[in-house]
């Protein structure tokens, strides 16, 4: 990827970068717990809860979406490990939206769609953190 | 290339709900209820205001409508005193909190096709001394009040009922000013207040009043607890203000009317949203005592809402149906019998004012309707009576809500997107081939200290 192969220092990942894509993980986690325990229980509060979660876990992901396009850009990977977080986090976010529009539905009309989102969501966000933060590993050594 | 294909499917999902063929047949006894639907966003269509300028409502041939006054702050329903006068009831209420992120989106959304103006949270009187159809007067009768909707008079007291309390006013005949304050008769439910109208109808004899309360939610979706004492009808004494549920399961009973004769308690009531453009008819009803009407756990009799949860097949299955289906989504905001004064094509039966729907692409109400009785029931399709408040041009100019009717022979429309007042009467000379809409003539501004005329 790099222009002059051996020599190139790699970049660091920036604790920004860390904090958007590992951030977003506890807060698709929550809208997925708070959506079970809606799923069981048939407290309002619950969904409402879920959909603020997801409010977070969407701009953290937003963020991050760019921030991974922008770094595509530059570094002018065609493959590897900078594009896959790219793909996942992008996979994330249209996943994402949709079960934010789902959560904007009326009570009981979020299920069963809600918690099967949501654990694609959360799922996806794990595997971006890990694809996200594994760059520097990989990068690093 | 990801990107191209996750934004189509995206679109494809979120239109999946908007192309209707053909609207099913939604007026009378037995709608046709096609299956709930709902796509990522609910099919809408938002009212996009314009001033009338020159443009009138549409009457029908042998009718005249003129605009007799405006300016209002949020005119809603109206009241024909036995001298003639015209009560207007003005104002906003509700302004629940935002609650979820959709809140505020839809709150946005929805804001844009309704009136900007400011809540008058009063009552204005309007008076034709001469009776030539010129509403010269208008004073302000009572102001202070909190979003005040339904107006009755019976036995020298005139009931106002107020966004959070039913109040109550002596009233002489000929009086253009309250002489005090109202006297609070009950508290009526209004935390949180999502639909906060409520209207109001007295029995004959002046024993009791109706309250319609309207539901905290759509359906269900700020909890159950905020739906007690909600979307129902309350009886309420009088003499002591002492309360109970008369009729249940009403989703948002905004208007009441006493069927002449036989005192029958009959009401317009909205149905919910987001199950699609041709579900739930909003309807015309005479009022049980003791009925259940649905809400939230069913519609139309005992069609089952899922939305709200836990269900309750009990009450499912003493669901009543409603009497008359009106359209989905045209928002009947008023109810009011009609005289033979009218003429005879509307000498027997109700006029309804329908607000118009957001909830469809391809609008419904924005109109006032009437529905024909026979033998004291409805019978036969809703009849257009004015209509032209959404343009051909798309525009809307003007959501009608609160009608009345003056047994002189005229109909109330308050228009409360262009704070107006508009008059229909039949015309006294025989009804030839094309009557002539009159230039309207509203009480210019300077008569009306604090007014502002939208055209």
């Amino acid at each position: 990827m790099a222009v002059t192969a051996a020599a190139s220092r790699p970049t660091a990942i920036h604790p920004l970068y860390a904090f958007l894509v590992a951030g977003a993980v506890p807060l698709f986690l929550g809208g997925l717990l708070s959506d079970l325990a809606y799923g069981s229980s048939a407290e309002i509060q619950w969904s409402n809860f879920a959909a603020w979660l997801l409010v977070g876990a969407m701009v953290f992901t937003g963020c991050a979406l760019v921030w991974a396009f922008i770094a595509l850009l530059r570094t002018g990977a065609r493959r590897g490990r900078p594009l896959l977080s790219f793909v996942l986090l992008l996979a994330l976010f249209a996943v994402g939206l949709i079960d934010s529009f789902v959560h904007a539905r009326d009570a009981w009309a979020i299920m069963p769609a809600a918690p099967i989102l949501s654990a694609i969501a959360t799922a996806l966000a794990a595997l971006a953190a890990v694809a996200g933060l594994a760059t520097l590993r990989a990068d690093a050594r | 290339m990801n990107r191209g294909v996750a934004v189509a499917a995206l679109a494809a999902l979120a239109t999946g709900c908007g192309h209707q063929q053909r609207d099913p047949v939604q007026y009378g006894p037995d709608p046709q209820l096609p299956e709930p639907e709902r796509g990522l966003v609910p099919s809408m269509k938002i009212a996009d205001p314009t001033p009338w300028g020159n443009a009138r409502p549409t009457v029908p041939p042998g009718y005249t409508i003129t605009a007799i006054a405006t300016g209002f702050g949020i005119a809603r329903q109206t009241l024909v005193l036995p001298n003639g006068d015209i009560l207007v009831a003005e104002g906003r209420g509700g302004g629940e909190p935002a609650l979820r992120p959709k809140d505020f989106i839809a709150g946005f959304i929805k804001a844009k096709g309704t009136s900007q103006a400011k809540s008058g949270n009063r009552l204005s009187l309007l008076r034709d001394a001469d009776g030539d159809g010129v509403y010269e007067g208008r004073t302000i009768f009572a102001d202070k009040l909190n979003a005040p909707y339904g107006l009755a008079l019976v036995g020298g007291q005139l009931y106002v009922a107020n966004q959070d309390a039913l109040v109550r006013f002596a009233y002489a005949p000929g009086q253009t000013r309250a002489s005090g304050a109202p006297v609070t008769i009950t508290e009526l439910p209004a935390k949180i207040n999502h639909h906060w109208t409520k209207s109001l109808a007295a029995s004959p004899d002046g024993r009791f009043l109706y309250v319609g309360i309207g539901s905290n939610s759509n359906i269900t979706e700020r909890g159950m607890p905020a739906e007690i004492d909600r979307a129902m009808v309350w009886q309420v004494d009088a003499a002591t203000g002492a309360h109970r549920p008369f009729a249940t399961g009403l989703r948002n009973p905004t208007a009441l009317a006493i069927q002449p004769g036989t005192g029958q308690l009959w009401a317009v009531v909205n149905e919910r949203d987001e199950i699609g453009p041709n579900l739930v008819p909003d309807y015309l009803t005479s009022v049980r005592e003791g009925a259940f009407y649905g809400w939230p756990f069913s519609y139309w009799g005992q069609h089952v809402d899922t939305r709200a949860q836990p269900q309750d097949p009990r009450k499912v299955a003493s669901a009543i149906r409603p009497d008359y289906a009106l359209g989905s989504h045209v928002a009947a905001l008023g109810v009011a019998f009609s005289t033979p004064a009218m003429g005879p094509r509307f000498a027997e039966g109700v006029f309804v004012g329908e607000h118009g729907s957001w909830n469809r692409q391809r609008p419904s109400g924005y109109k006032v309707v009437f529905v024909a009785f026979r033998g004291g029931r409805p019978a036969g399709p809703p009849v257009d009576v004015v209509t032209g408040f959404q343009g051909a041009d798309g525009k809307t100019r003007g959501r009608p809500v609160g009608v009345t009717v003056d047994p002189r022979g005229a109909l109330i429309v308050a228009d409360d997107l262009s704070n107006t007042i508009w008059r229909v009467v039949p015309t006294r000379r025989t009804p030839a081939a094309e009557a002539p809409t009159r230039p309207a003539a509203p009480t210019g501004e300077e008569t009306h200290p604090g007014s502002r005329t939208p055209y």
